[in-house]
């Protein structure tokens, strides 16, 4: 409670009910969030079980009953008869899981070997940053494909669909670990030659307490930014994976490979299928983005 | 100096080793060349004398030994499977599609960006500043293939005004094929230019308008300011000179991403450039050609990042202190 | 009465060239893939042959209802001495495009170029024994046997210029370890109403009319220039014919057909395609490596298959994934196709109900888990064909895990045998059930099955498979045609989904008919003005 009203009553809470974006990108990012958790709750249809589809539904118009069946849909439904609605908050689970999983990946491993880098130096140092400097440059497209080929060799082809979402996951965080790393690195550096630190050494508490007790809090707030803006890049990315056919299988559809369906239909007036995953899409990257912009900001004390 | 160059060049050496192992490792399960490669009457005789032919029989680290052998004694980087031509002479013929289009992006990403972030660090609350903000934010919230489809939708389909597909006409240069030099070729590339360099536009944008704010509120402007100086003059001569460092490392670093997205790029839009042909080769299982981008691609980022440590190893005395750890 | 209409219709076309000599045609031409090489017998695959087709001529060619007409042979017949030997007279006068002539020792010299190892059209050739001149215009084809439809073979069988071949050193199509590029690849020189103008792989082909064809005054020859560019992604194909970019596209998505019908000045021509779609079993194997069945393999059960058959409803996928562009069939083999019946043709209306008891007398009341594979690049919507099948599987107990991936991933499994349910398209470029009994229905030996991955093995049927090859009696021939597809249907040995309907888009102006096997021959186009 003592907490609770600390943070309320605290400046960061002033500035985020200042911030009219903050706020509704807050909502927005809730709303999806909580949709895309709780999406049997909401959908009368699962998607994701072919069983309950119905072919002779496809290509519904939005909130028209179907020529064939009769049944009438909120956004329409797409090739296969599955209604819209309920599998784009089924596909934003895809993309949130994939997303988050990535991001945190990103994140243990970032912050781990920035920190090590950061508070060892040396030889140590040289090393991680070396591998991280070589992995800035190749791209997530590139790193995404290459684990994409490993994964498919070592897996039985009859699990190359269960294992899809973790070579997303994985190609994913693997392009996004180094902006941690080199953040938590560099505030390492600094915080390592406080006195404070000073003092912890001396009265004999181990390199890790240090790290984890001392240091670590100090690189939370960029650490937090950071992980927010690669959220969503993380998002837009298995989005674009798909597009090359690296992405979730087809009877499971993700965001991205919603759209990736989608366009195929742009031209022929079918323009629901496209439109309504992609705006879903855009509100998610675009709000998680505004609340990195604004967290930067706030967090930022130099720019108050 | 040159210890350390020597040092960082053999790094990068085993560092492209090492992208090749991976990469033969991987295009075997990438799909089986020989399937492509004979039509539909084949018969199991046809397949094994094809696989013998093309050293398919081999293990991968003999099939990237002999690769590697290829290239380092006559510079010969294989004979595409799927158009039955040396590797190089494709290469050399694609490549120019894909450095106008990766120079065009760049050359727009680095004017728009500079533009509008010197603009909406000035004018850091307008109106104007906060719609730029936030479309350009538009712009990096929805995946490239889905911006491409949708520009084409609006700008070739609906209004007519830009073509769809290609790079229009070219005129050669001494074996370099150009489309500057003509209008439908100048035409053609605006909108796979737009679609590709519109996330590094936005990055760029970000990195100048923070990097303004920085200084602006620096001692430095406050006393270029206290002096007298126009606003002007402060903006443009100190502040802005001061936000170029980091603005031209990113933009290096990038180079090698653009190129990279100008797969999905160049896919969307029919651009006769590596990234159409990386594609293809993928799903024609054309291993030769393959391994010879992927090399490539690798040399390049090696390159850059080479590039850029010589740099800061020559700028920031520092580094020679310490023995060359790099630590920017 | 015929002798008039000959003299009209000779009129008309002389009217025809002197008309089209006038006004100059460029059409713009654009398709899904490029042609792989322009070497003729390097590779046996549409497009090369489509664009092939305008530049090299056959002695037989297809016309634009695919039925064979006289190209470079005039005239051919068995030899009246010689049931083994077919005898092939030459068109006279007719030069290639350097200028050469064209004579029977070019033919010879093509089709021994075709029968080489290092080809790909070897296959079609498999009987032909010796091939030889007699004279500058008659051509000789022995062959081991008897063999009825060998012209058939022969409409891909492209004839190149012996002096030029020689002169450019690419007497023999390219080996796939040559190391380095022949002439051919990209340079050619046919007797075909288009000139090579200039290429460039993957991104644009210029052809210009042929003016010393033999052909002008017999075919329209409108068309003065083509200019032909593979756009891949099907949106932007789209979008260039929307736009006025090109002319005619060829692979025009399902989706968008109506737009494209509706959109101003541009038009849709479509004609039932010479291929089948259709689900593999592993009906023979005693137990399955796809499946969570232990110790058995429920395919092997006929009610099983059956049951399949029956939940597969093939007008929900006419009607919603292939928007009506298909024809359900019962049978893996369309109308073209000699041995084709209505009866085979037939197929069951889905009846889920019956379906389950059918699995349910089975034993597989409960269901099973099994995986199906499925190209992504290969067949209209080959993808959401195999996504529906899920679907309508799950609704019998079948737990359908879907593998779809690009061909080159998704053949090698059906050769391999390592698939026990796939999705494959079968296209039967001799017309006759023959060539489909070879590749799918035979049991696998070293020359026959190699696409046969139900491993059905049965040496009755091997047998009769067998004398197909040398049956003379036609009557006969066609009774063991309907045997064997007595025992495919009554096996349920493949599970027919439909017969592919070819769609092309263009303009308005152009008046050019689809060719049911995907290949526009340009020299029949013309514009309607």
């Amino acid at each position: 409670m003592n907490a609770l009203s600390r943070f309320i009553a605290s400046d960061f809470t002033y500035k985020f009910v200042r911030s009219p974006v903050a706020m509704i990108a807050s909502l927005v990012v809730f709303i999806l969030v909580g949709g895309a958790i709780f999406a049997p709750l909401f959908t009368s249809q699962n998607p994701f079980d072919p069983a309950s589809l119905n072919l002779m539904n496809g290509f519904s118009h939005p909130m028209e009953p179907n020529q064939f069946t009769g049944e009438s849909f909120i956004f329409g439904t797409d090739d296969q008869g599955r209604d819209v609605y309920a599998t784009i908050l089924y596909g934003m689970r895809i993309s949130l899981f994939v997303g988050f999983s990535a991001v945190m990946f990103a994140m243990v491993l970032g912050v781990t070997l920035g920190l090590i880098a950061g508070y060892t130096g040396g030889r140590t140092d040289t090393i991680i940053m070396r591998i991280a400097d070589i992995q800035l440059t190749f791209p997530a497209i590139l790193v995404a494909l290459l684990i994409f080929g490993i994964a498919k060799g070592i897996t039985p082809p009859g699990r190359r669909d269960e294992v899809a979402i973790w070579v997303l996951i994985i190609a994913i965080g693997l392009s996004e670990w180094v902006n941690f790393a080199r953040v938590v690195r560099g505030a390492t550096m600094v915080e390592k030659s406080k006195e404070y630190v000073d003092a912890a050494r001396l009265i004999g508490r181990s390199p890790f307490t240090i790290m984890l007790r001392h240091i670590l809090p100090n690189t939370l707030s960029p650490v937090l930014v950071i992980a927010t803006i690669s959220l969503a890049l993380a998002i837009i990315a298995e989005a674009t994976l798909s597009f090359l056919g690296v992405g979730a299988p087809p009877t499971q559809p993700s965001l991205g490979t919603l759209i990736r369906i989608g366009q195929g239909f742009l031209f022929s007036g079918e323009w629901w299928i496209l439109f309504f995953p992609a705006t879903a899409l855009l509100a998610l990257a675009l709000s998680v983005n505004l609340l990195g912009d604004w967290l930067r900001d706030a967090l930022n004390p130099k720019l108050k | 100096m040159l210890a350390f160059t020597i040092r960082r060049v053999s790094q990068s050496l085993v560092v492209l080793l090492i992208v090749g192992l991976v990469a033969f490792s991987l295009f075997r399960f990438v799909g089986d060349p020989v399937e492509n490669l004979l039509g539909q009457e084949r018969t199991v005789a046809d397949i094994e004398r094809v696989r013998t032919q093309l050293g398919l029989d081999q293990s991968f680290p003999v099939q990237y030994l002999n690769f590697l052998k290829g290239v380092v004694t006559e510079g010969n980087f294989g004979v595409s499977y799927r158009q039955g031509r040396p590797v190089a002479d494709i290469i050399a013929e694609r490549a120019p599609a894909t450095l106008e289009l990766a120079f065009v992006s760049a050359l727009f990403a680095i004017v728009l960006g500079i533009g509008f972030g010197v603009y909406t660090a000035i004018n850091r609350d307008g109106w104007i500043s906060n719609v730029i903000m936030t479309s350009s934010l538009v712009g990096v919230s929805l995946p490239t293939f889905l911006i491409g489809i949708l520009l084409i939708y609006l700008f070739a389909v609906e209004l007519g005004w830009l073509p769809s597909f290609g790079r229009g006409e070219t005129v050669m240069i001494g074996g370099w094929s150009t489309g500057f030099l003509t209008t439908s070729g100048l035409k053609a590339l605006i909108l796979p230019a737009i679609t590709l360099g519109l996330y590094q536009m936005t990055l760029i944008m970000r990195l100048v308008r923070s990097e303004m704010l920085e200084v602006l509120r620096s001692d430095y402007i406050k006393f270029a300011r206290a002096r007298g100086l126009s606003q002007k003059a402060v903006h443009y001569r100190h502040a802005l000179k001061n936000t170029l460092v980091p603005v031209i490392t990113i933009t290096g670093l990038q180079l090698g991403a653009i190129i990279a997205f100008a797969i999905i790029t160049e896919t969307v839009f029919q651009w006769p450039g590596v990234g159409l042909l990386f594609i293809n080769a993928i799903q024609f299982v054309d291993i030769p050609v393959m391994a010879t981008y992927l090399m490539l691609i690798s040399v390049l980022f090696v390159s850059i990042n080479l590039i850029v440590d010589l740099l800061y190893y020559m700028i920031d005395p520092r580094l020679k202190a310490d023995g060359g750890a790099a630590g920017h | 009465m015929k002798s008039r209409s000959m003299i009209v219709s000779v009129a008309a076309a002389a009217l025809l060239a002197t008309t089209t000599l006038a006004t100059a045609e460029t059409l713009n031409w654009a398709r899904a893939g490029d042609s792989l090489t322009l070497d003729p017998h390097s590779q046996n695959e549409g497009p090369t042959h489509a664009l092939a087709q305008q530049i090299y001529e056959p002695l037989i060619s297809p016309d634009m209802e695919a039925k064979p007409i006289p190209s470079l042979a005039t005239s051919w017949g068995v030899s009246a001495d010689n049931p083994n030997v077919w005898v092939f007279k030459l068109r006279e006068g007719v030069k290639f495009h350097d200028g050469a002539d064209m004579t029977a020792e070019d033919v010879v010299f093509s089709f021994n170029r075709a029968k080489h190892e290092s080809s790909d059209m070897k296959e079609l050739l498999v009987t032909i024994k010796e091939v030889r001149a007699d004279g500058d215009y008659t051509v000789e084809i022995e062959t081991d046997g008897p063999n009825p439809i060998l012209p058939n073979n022969l409409t891909n069988l492209f004839i190149m210029d012996k002096g030029w071949a020689e002169a450019n050193d690419v007497v023999v199509p390219a080996e796939f370890d040559d190391g380095e590029e022949t002439f051919a690849v990209r340079n050619a020189n046919g007797t075909g109403p288009f000139v090579l103008e200039s290429r460039e792989p993957d991104t644009k082909t210029v052809l210009k009319r042929n003016d010393n064809y033999w052909g002008i005054g017999q075919f329209p020859m409108e068309v003065t220039q083509i200019n032909y560019t593979p756009i891949q992604n099907a949106a932007t194909r789209v979008a260039a014919l929307l736009s006025g970019e090109v002319d005619l596209i060829q692979d025009v998505p399902v989706q968008d057909l109506s737009r494209v019908a509706n959109a101003d000045g541009l038009k849709v021509e479509n004609a039932a395609q010479n291929r089948t779609i259709f689900f593999g079993i592993n009906s023979a194997d005693d137990d399955l490596t796809n499946d969570n069945v232990e110790g058995k393999n429920p395919f092997k059960d006929l009610k099983v298959r059956q049951a399949m058959s029956l939940a597969l409803d093939r007008d929900a996928i006419k009607q919603v994934v292939m928007r009506g562009q298909s024809a359900p069939t019962g049978v893996i083999i369309p109308p073209f196709v000699n041995g084709w019946t209505e009866a085979l043709d037939a197929y069951p209306k889905a009846d889920v109900a019956k379906a389950q008891a059918l699995m349910a007398e089975a034993g597989y009341g409960d269901g099973f888990e099994i995986t199906l594979h499925c190209p992504n690049d290969r067949y209209v919507n080959d993808e959401a064909i195999c996504q529906a099948m899920v679907g309508m599987m799950a609704k019998i107990g079948i737990d359908v895990n879907l593998v779809a991936q690009t061909k080159a991933n998704h053949f090698p499994l059906i050769s391999g045998k390592t698939t026990d349910f796939y999705l494959l398209g079968w296209g039967v470029p001799t017309f006759d059930s023959e060539y489909v009994f070879n590749f799918l229905v035979h049991s696998t030996t070293d020359d026959r099955g190699s696409w046969n991955g139900t491993r059905f093995s049965n040496g009755d049927v091997d047998a009769m498979i067998q004398s197909l090859g040398s049956d003379t009696n036609i009557a006969n021939r066609d009774a063991t045609i309907g045997k064997i597809w007595k025992v495919v249907q009554d096996e349920q040995l493949y599970l027919p989904i439909h017969n592919q309907v070819l769609n092309w888009g263009m303009k308005d102006g152009i008046t050019f008919p689809v060719q049911p096997e995907d290949q526009p021959h340009f020299k029949f186009m013309t514009f309607g003005k």
